[in-house]
């Protein structure tokens, strides 16, 4: 099991559950770290189904989004599957503003999402 | 860095070097000036995402990371209006020219919605003529029951 500095990865039956340790995402270096962790997920340890809940996060620059727009490119790529939880309204309005919620699969709490993979 | 109050409004001018992560500390007395006001957690938020994605977009594309540039940030808070003023030294930008970034050929694009972001979120957002300049204005809405 790989370390990891900018996420928690769990498992919950075949879902991987993805938390962000920062509570606030905007440190270039930090989203770069943060990227290049999701990705492994999907490329090294062979995840495919992954969830990733917002629920430590206040907060995300526009560099974060890139990064998950990376990451579900990857999980589509390899028919996995995608879904995110847990996220504050602020930071839905962001993804609706930019209209990545039609993207994105946005469920609303952790188990409702993992029932729906 | 001059951070002075007149009655009501909290004042500060900051030049900031062209560095990531420079921002760091007027950013976060900016949001702790927001909540002295009284203002309300989402515009807290609101005001939070377009000061950094304008400090850099100032640093990264304008300045381009040179250090010998410097990026000047003014700020004015009160408690029903907040301007921040951000103008680096770069050639500028026409910020008319950046892809919708919700068109359907864009919207997976991994950058290019900081611009957008920006303006949805502000009251008013303005560019000078250069475009190495940039004026966010929030004004205080009136309260959520």
């Amino acid at each position: 099991m790989p370390t990891h500095k900018r996420i928690d990865v769990s498992k919950v039956g075949d879902v991987t559950v993805v938390k962000f340790v920062d509570r606030k995402i905007l440190d270039e270096a930090g989203i770069q770290e943060l990227g290049a962790e999701l990705f492994s997920l999907v490329e090294h340890d062979n995840r495919r189904s992954i969830l990733v809940s917002f629920d430590n996060v206040d907060f995300l620059s526009s560099a974060a989004l890139g990064k998950l727009i990376t990451l579900d490119r990857k999980v589509k790529s390899v028919q996995g599957r995608l879904k995110m939880c847990n996220i504050r309204p602020e930071i839905l309005e962001v993804f609706q503003i930019t209209k990545l919620n039609k993207v994105f699969d946005i469920r609303g709490e952790e188990a409702e999402a993992i029932s729906a993979f | 860095m001059s951070d002075q109050t007149s009655p009501g409004v909290w004042q500060l001018s900051i030049d900031l070097p062209s560095e990531r992560g420079s921002n760091r500390q007027v950013t976060d007395e900016l949001l702790t000036q927001l909540g002295a006001y009284g203002w309300p957690p989402a515009d807290v938020f609101a005001v939070h995402l377009a000061v950094e994605e304008a400090i850099v977009n100032a640093i990264v594309h304008g300045n381009k990371l040179d250090v010998s540039k410097k990026v000047h940030v003014e700020c004015e808070v009160s408690a029903d209006r907040v301007r921040v003023a951000i103008t680096d030294e770069g050639p500028g930008f026409d910020p008319a020219s950046v892809p919708d970034c919700t068109a359907d050929e864009r919207l997976e694009a991994p950058s290019g919605r900081g611009v957008m972001l920006m303006r949805s979120f502000m009251t008013r957002i303005e560019y000078n003529a250069a475009g190495n300049a940039v004026v966010l204005e929030k004004v205080r809405g009136p309260a959520e029951s």
